[in-house]
């Protein structure tokens, strides 16, 4: 076969990948490139998510694609999903992030726990974008350690009534539903949909971030908010239920990074081989080289990682502790090139003019979200010692 | 309606032409291929009048395997069925000849309609599609920038020289040639894509047309390609203000004769 990705594919990827990978790519690069680099830079600077591009996502199925035609996905493999949520980032983490959590912490959970009847009334909604979702578990007392929830969920006669707060949670203020975690009355933790309109629910803009801008990010406040019964996904016992909806998440934040990785490479070498100092392109000087190096041996070697969680995640052989691997590996990897692209633009490595801090101010809010970084460390440990450093 | 579109394969505009060493073509090994601009536009035509009207549109290429993948983009963005020519001795035609082919194979499709794009981006000869409609006794129209189905027959918006339109009405079955920029060519969508694998995709070689060698032997042939030879010069007339108006009108009366 000789279709090829687009960008840098320096090991070659595109060998092991089908051709509705490879063309799922092509169309996902031309759709960032057209309709969403154009206008992201203002959007980071006015700290405003491009909702515009909602209903261009749904009708282009990149929301929820991994699910079944019958709820408005696309039945897409987990490398294609990958390989689109790359696209995504690499245009900007926000856009990654709006559809890793329409797509795995609001789809998910509904899909995987919920009633048929809530899976026909806000899937296809969902996967079209006229409807837009959150998660809500974080909370200001429990971040690394969601089984400190303090948010309440106390059974009523004819359903419940949730107390309590959440915090850092993407797509809030502009989200029609939350799936709201929250322990019942004997201590059990239950998702419920929590639907905008609801008496006591409201879900103000955390304003001041210096990273993610273009991303919604919202407190959710639950005064004494009635929910019916028929809002609780009745398939989620405990806490292990939105910790499987973050190991999908995670599946595809270590994909989407791999992106924002590529734009901070493409920029770095496009800018050392027209930058000038010395009488040479910087791309000359040995230290510049080694930076390139370093960022393409990393990518490709992410880009391996990514292909070989996509193929074990196709045959349900993949293990939550093999994604906390690859998340901490590739944010890392890329938030490392980020930086190295940045040093490599000298004092136009700070301006918006160009991807690249934008990119390093995002990948310090993807290495903390979705676990963070030490926490994937520990969970690998835990696996590889069977002791556990947090627990 | 049954509406077929001629798409080609050409070099990505962004891509860095390298002329090979014989000067016979550009060095084809390094280049990314995508598909020619104005046939995009032609395949979104279809497709809308397709959504509008009902009916079937079918993707057609000629060219080296490479070419394949154009019919793949097509089917993802939604054409029913894809007809790929391909054979050793499709390789050096000309217009003439790729019309004779493409004839071959649309006499027994009997379309409504057959789109193409205005010219191919890389020979830019825009000559096929006309050439294919005389091989086929249809009416055709050019440089087609919107499109109007009536009762029976087809109202198009024809762009002329110099910024100005005329409307041709024409019956059907005809061919157009489609000028970028009538509509905006959507991208595959994920389910798109899913669906493509399971459309036909039909290769058909010289002999399943049942097209003599002989009648495609090129009449036309490719002499030599090059990079052009700069002719103009700049030139800075030096001197006193009347010094220089004098050498200007000189030069203006005598070498432009424009004065
Ligand atoms: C932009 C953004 C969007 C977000 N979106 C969402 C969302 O949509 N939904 C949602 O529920 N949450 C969301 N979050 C929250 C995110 O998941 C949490 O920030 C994350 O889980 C870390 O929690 P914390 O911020 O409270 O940090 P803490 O848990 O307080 O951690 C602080 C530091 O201590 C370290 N640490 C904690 N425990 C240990 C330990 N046992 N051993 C060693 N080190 C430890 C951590 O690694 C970290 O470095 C978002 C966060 C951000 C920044
Ligand atoms: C916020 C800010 C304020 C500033 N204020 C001032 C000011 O008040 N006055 C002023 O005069 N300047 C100022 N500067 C400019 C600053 O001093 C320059 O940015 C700095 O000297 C680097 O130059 P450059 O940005 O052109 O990067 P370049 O010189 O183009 O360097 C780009 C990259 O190439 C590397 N590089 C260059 N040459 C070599 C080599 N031979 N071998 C290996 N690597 C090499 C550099 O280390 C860097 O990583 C300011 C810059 C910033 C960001």
């Amino acid at each position: 076969m000789d279709t090829i990705l687009r960008g840098l594919d320096y090991g070659m990827i595109s060998s092991l990948l089908s051709e509705e990978e490879i063309l799922v790519q092509h169309t996902a690069r031309d759709f960032v490139e057209a309709e969403v680099l154009p206008v992201i830079t203002q959007h980071h600077r006015d700290e405003t998510f491009p909702e515009e591009l909602v209903p261009r996502l749904g009708e282009l199925g990149y929301l929820g694609s991994v699910y079944p035609e019958e709820y408005g996905g696309a039945g897409l493999g987990a490398v294609a999903y990958g390989l689109l949520n790359q696209e995504l980032e690499r245009g900007d983490s926000a856009l990654r992030s709006f559809v890793s959590v329409q797509t795995s912490l609001v789809m998910y959970p509904i899909w995987a726990f919920g009633s048929d009847e809530q899976k026909r009334r806000w899937l296809p909604a969902l996967a079209s974008g006229k409807a837009i979702g959150c998660f809500g578990l974080t909370e200001p007392d429990a971040g690394s350690d969601p089984g400190a929830m303090r948010t309440r969920a106390s059974r009523t006669t004819d359903g419940w009534v949730l107390s309590g707060a959440k915090m850092w949670i993407t797509n809030g203020t502009i989200a029609h539903l939350a799936i709201v975690w929250a322990r019942d009355d004997q201590g059990e933790v239950q998702g419920f949909i929590v639907e905008r309109g609801f008496n006591g629910f409201s879900a103000p803009k955390m304003v001041g971030k210096l990273s993610l801008r273009a991303s919604i990010t919202s407190e959710l406040l639950l005064d004494e908010v009635p929910v019916p019964e028929a809002n609780r996904l009745p398939g989620a016992h405990g806490l292990a239920a939105p910790l499987k909806c973050l190991t999908q998440a995670r599946y595809s934040v270590a994909w989407g990074v791999i992106g924002a990785a590529m734009a901070c490479y493409e920029t770095a070498l496009r800018y050392a081989g027209e930058r000038i100092q010395f009488g040479k392109p910087i791309a000359a000087f040995q230290l510049s080289q080694r930076k390139l190096v370093w960022m393409v041996t990393e990518i490709t070697k992410a880009q391996l990682l990514a292909v070989q969680l996509g193929r074990l995640k196709e045959q349900n052989r993949l293990r939550y502790q093999l994604v906390a691997l690859a998340k901490r590996n590739n944010v890392w990897m890329a938030r490392e090139c980020a930086r190295l692209a940045r040093e490599l633009l000298g004092a136009n490595g700070i301006i918006d003019e160009y991807p690249v801090m934008r990119h390093l101010m995002n990948l310090e809010s993807v290495y903390t979200y979705e676990g963070t970084h030490e926490m994937h460390t520990l969970i690998v440990g835990e696996d590889l010692t069977g002791l556990s450093a947090f627990n | 309606m049954k509406i077929c579109v001629l798409i080609k394969q050409v070099p990505d505009a962004g891509s860095v032409l390298r002329i090979r060493d014989d000067e016979s073509w550009v060095e084809e090994d390094k280049l990314v291929f995508t598909a020619n601009e104005s046939d995009s536009y032609a395949l979104e035509e279809a497709l809308l009048l397709k959504e509008a009207h009902g009916g079937e549109v079918i993707a057609c290429t000629l060219g080296p395997e490479r070419s394949r993948q154009v019919l793949k983009d097509a089917l993802s963005k939604g054409a029913d069925r894809a007809i790929f020519l391909h054979d050793e001795s499709f390789n050096n035609l000309d217009c003439n000849g790729l019309a004779k082919v493409f004839a071959k194979v649309l006499e027994k499709e009997h379309c409504d309609l057959i789109l193409c794009g205005l010219q191919a981006d890389d020979t830019g000869e825009a000559a096929v599609g006309p050439m294919l409609a005389q091989e086929l006794h249809l009416p055709h129209v050019t440089m087609v920038v919107q499109t109007e189905l009536l009762d029976g027959g087809l109202k198009v918006k024809q762009e002329l020289e110099g910024g100005w339109f005329r409307q041709v009405e024409t019956s059907l079955p005809a061919l157009l040639t489609i000028q970028s920029g009538i509509n905006k060519p959507r991208y595959a969508s994920l389910r798109g894509i899913m669906a493509m694998k399971k459309k036909e995709l039909r290769e058909l070689s010289a002999t399943d047309l049942g097209v003599p060698a002989t009648e495609l032997a090129p009449m036309q042939t490719l002499q030599r390609i090059y990079v052009p030879v700069k002719t103009k010069e700049t030139v800075y007339l030096e001197g006193a203000p009347e010094e220089v108006v004098a050498q200007l009108v000189d030069k203006l009366a005598n070498e432009a004769k424009v004065l």
